[in-house]
């Protein structure tokens, strides 16, 4: 695998043996299998009722209770758990969104404007990667309290919609993808410069932008801690800080596992069709950047 | 006794000598400045109270119809240790934490020592509560100190021996009232192919529950500073004892909590548990296959005769530091855990099992229970509780100490080590901890 270092033309490079081949392959099953047997579990665990759960064989179905186990969630404390859905896809959409808007438009600017301290702006900015979200949590606890917004959405959602890592990204890809030429010729046409980012720009990008977007909404839906330390109100909870707290009421309401456990299957959901329906995308900015 | 409740009178001016520097404020107002502090607010107030308990609301939308003046929202999280302690200290840090939390015993000296919860002593009412709740839960609240109660008891969680019936009866093995009887027990059981119980190497709060029972101590407070006596005499016994039966290969070394646990239960190779009043609930969730067999009877003694009980688990429900209402927040702690509907909607939602000494009287334990063969297991239970032994202290690291013994006691079941080795360890480590957070410790 490591011969497509060289730049010889797929086509026309050594045919891998059919041994290294089987070998990767076998190594991909394997991963796959690897990666694919707890969702497998997860979904297995989410059909059967109580009973089931501890008496059958844990990686096959027993009686089909699927839609009876969704309905019983629904029931649970009125529907909280769905608030919960929502308010995840509002938290990691809307909030993703926004964070691509803006490190689009800082990538964007950093590559193509020259000015005074670019460099020392940008390198601030990459060292922002370095520092995991887990560690500002309690600062931005205690800096959301000074204003008296802890416990409201803001307080989740504000943090989220910055993205060091997105910026990188977006000034690499704008670097590479959108020519000067073009800036200037839009430029001459007379296009102001905020008109040639959206109509132009933002183009150019879109795979950028695309993956910009996909990790930013797996990090926010994902982010546990900052929701952890910031809310206390129920109805504000996103879904994975819900079922973590019903998870941590198994012991005293044992029946609360079957919740946490068809409440799983149902929040990889919006991941999973975010995933399929963004991913033509972003293969295809991959692809690009490859070529050149 | 006697004796004990002056060590522990002790204890507390010690508690407050150690509070960190922040508390220095604190601790003058455990004197008279309280009452001024706890005078009723003006108008109408709003209280927040922070709890992982589900089904709180149930509980609370009765308080919030009776006293319109006085509105509680319920505000929730994981289970203390899960998270909701940490967020309390970091909300008492930044001044907005709820004016009510949820805190188990075995944090509490943690919240004490931290100076996070305010002493409702002078509070109208509280103290003369004392009565209504069982002994050694006020202790857990008073810490032994004059004139000062740091929260109100909500639940706790005396412990009983949950067996197969059917399991002892057909092999004709009578059930142990001893803890020798219980070893003879367990070859018994073991010459049947079964396992008497399972050994968990993660619940160190239900081994001290097991020190507890035998009259040992952890920690205690002589007025300057901490004793930390995880290897007390009575400790060490206990942990002897369960070695003995884990080199024997006479108890089942099942990780808790897991699926492998639960059907180890539901499976009939583990026939017993020693485990706290809700236990009941999780033998009924975890072995459905075995509804009608279980019977529950008073936990093995170590002295023939005797009817010591331990306890595994309960909270209080606290004041924290910052709280503008104490008084109102102090009325409805007291409302919430004596009066007769919110402990019925609490144990309804939440399984709980009241503080209360009348608390064993609500309808919903007095009847027989058919998973249990239709015993009225919670008469064992409430007996049990008022066996408590009222002067077990816990520490102010309890976290950090459950983590070193817990990994020192995996390390002993997988044959590296003896429990009694752990606790030592854990001992050593707790020391550590607490000079590291500037508590006083005794060596």
């Amino acid at each position: 695998m490591s011969a497509t270092t060289t730049p010889v033309k797929k086509h026309n490079g050594p045919r891998e043996s059919l041994f290294s081949r089987a070998g990767a392959m076998l190594v991909m099953a394997i991963c796959t299998f690897y990666f694919l047997v707890p969702i497998w579990w997860l979904f297995v665990a989410a059909t059967k009722d109580r009973a089931d759960f501890t008496t059958s064989a844990p990686l096959w179905f027993a009686d089909f209770n699927l839609i009876e186990n969704i309905g019983n969630l629904a029931a649970y404390r009125d529907g909280v758990f769905f608030r919960w859905m929502l308010n995840s896809v509002l938290y990691a959409g809307a909030g993703a969104a926004i964070a691509t808007l803006f490190a689009t438009m800082m990538g964007y600017a950093l590559a193509k404007y020259s000015f005074r301290g670019r460099e020392t702006l940008f390198n601030v900015v990459l060292g922002g990667v370095l520092v995991p979200a887990t560690a500002l949590a309690l600062p931005l606890f205690l800096v959301f309290s000074q204003v008296g917004a802890t416990n409201t959405f803001w307080s989740v959602f504000l943090p989220s919609i910055v993205s060091p890592f997105g910026v990188y990204l977006a000034r690499i890809y704008a670097t590479s993808s959108v020519p000067d030429e073009l800036v200037e010729a839009a430029r001459i046409d007379g296009s102001g410069e905020v008109r040639t980012f959206f109509t132009v720009a933002t183009r150019l990008m879109t795979p950028a932008m695309v993956t910009i977007f996909l990790f930013q909404f797996v990090t926010i839906w994902n982010n546990f801690f900052l929701p952890l330390i910031m809310l206390r109100d129920e109805k504000l909870f996103p879904v994975t800080l819900g079922l973590y707290i019903w998870n941590s009421q198994v012991s005293q309401i044992p029946e609360i596992r079957a919740y946490v456990i068809i409440g799983a299957l149902l929040s990889i959901i919006p991941l999973i069709i975010a995933f399929l329906s963004l991913q033509r995308f972003w293969r295809s900015g991959l692809g690009t950047g490859a070529i050149k | 006794m006697a004796n004990r409740i002056a060590r522990a009178g002790g204890a507390l001016v010690l508690v407050s000598a150690l509070a960190l520097s922040a508390c220095s404020t604190g601790a003058s107002t455990d004197g008279g400045t309280d009452a001024a502090a706890c005078a009723p607010s003006d108008g109408p107030v709003t209280l927040s109270f922070t709890t992982w308990l589900p089904g709180m609301e149930d509980a609370v939308a009765i308080w919030n119809e009776a006293n319109p003046d006085i509105q509680v929202e319920v505000q929730t999280g994981p289970n203390g240790n899960g998270g909701t302690y940490n967020n309390f200290f970091n909300q008492i840090e930044a001044g907005n934490a709820p004016d009510l939390g949820q805190i188990e015993y075995d944090a509490l000296p943690n919240f004490r020592v931290q100076d996070g919860v305010v002493n409702i002593a002078d509070c109208a009412g509280v103290l003369d509560a004392q009565d209504q709740f069982i002994d050694w839960t006020w202790s857990q609240v008073t810490f032994g100190e004059e004139n000062a109660v740091y929260a109100v008891p909500q639940d706790t969680g005396p412990e009983g021996l949950f067996y197969r019936a059917d399991l002892f009866e057909n092999a004709g093995i009578a059930i142990p009232t001893t803890w020798a009887e219980f070893e003879e027990a367990a070859k018994a059981v073991r010459a049947e192919g079964g396992y008497i119980t399972n050994f968990s190497q993660s619940d160190i709060n239900a081994f001290a529950g097991l020190v507890w029972q035998a009259d040992g101590q952890w920690f205690k407070n002589d007025g300057e500073a901490w004793d930390v006596t995880l290897d007390s005499p009575e400790s060490i016994m206990v942990a002897e004892y369960w070695q003995n039966l884990i080199d024997q290969d006479l108890v089942a070394v099942l990780p808790p909590w897991t699926d492998e646990w639960n059907n180890g239960y539901n499976s009939g190779d583990v026939w017993s548990w020693v485990s706290a009043v809700w236990g009941a609930n999780t033998i009924t969730s975890g072995a459905p296959d075995t509804a009608g067999n279980w019977a529950v009877a008073q936990m093995p003694q170590w002295n023939e005769g005797e009817s010591a009980a331990g306890n595994w688990g309960g909270s209080s429900t606290a004041v924290l530091k910052g709280s503008e209402h104490p008084y109102e927040a102090a009325q409805f702690a007291l409302w919430l855990n004596t009066d007769p509907e919110a402990l019925s909607s609490m144990n309804k939602t939440a399984n709980i099992y009241p503080a209360t000494k009348t608390g064993g009287d609500l309808p919903a334990f007095s009847e027989g229970l058919d998973f249990y063969g239709g015993q009225n297991i919670y008469d064992v239970f409430a007996a049990a509780g008022a066996e408590v032994n009222p002067n077990f202290t816990w520490g102010p690291t309890m976290t950090q100490t459950y983590t070193d013994v817990a990994d020192g006691f995996s390390a002993a079941i997988s044959g590296s080590g003896t429990l009694s080795e752990a606790l030592t360890n854990g001992q050593q480590k707790t020391i550590d901890a607490m000079k590291a957070a500037a508590i006083a410790v005794n060596e």
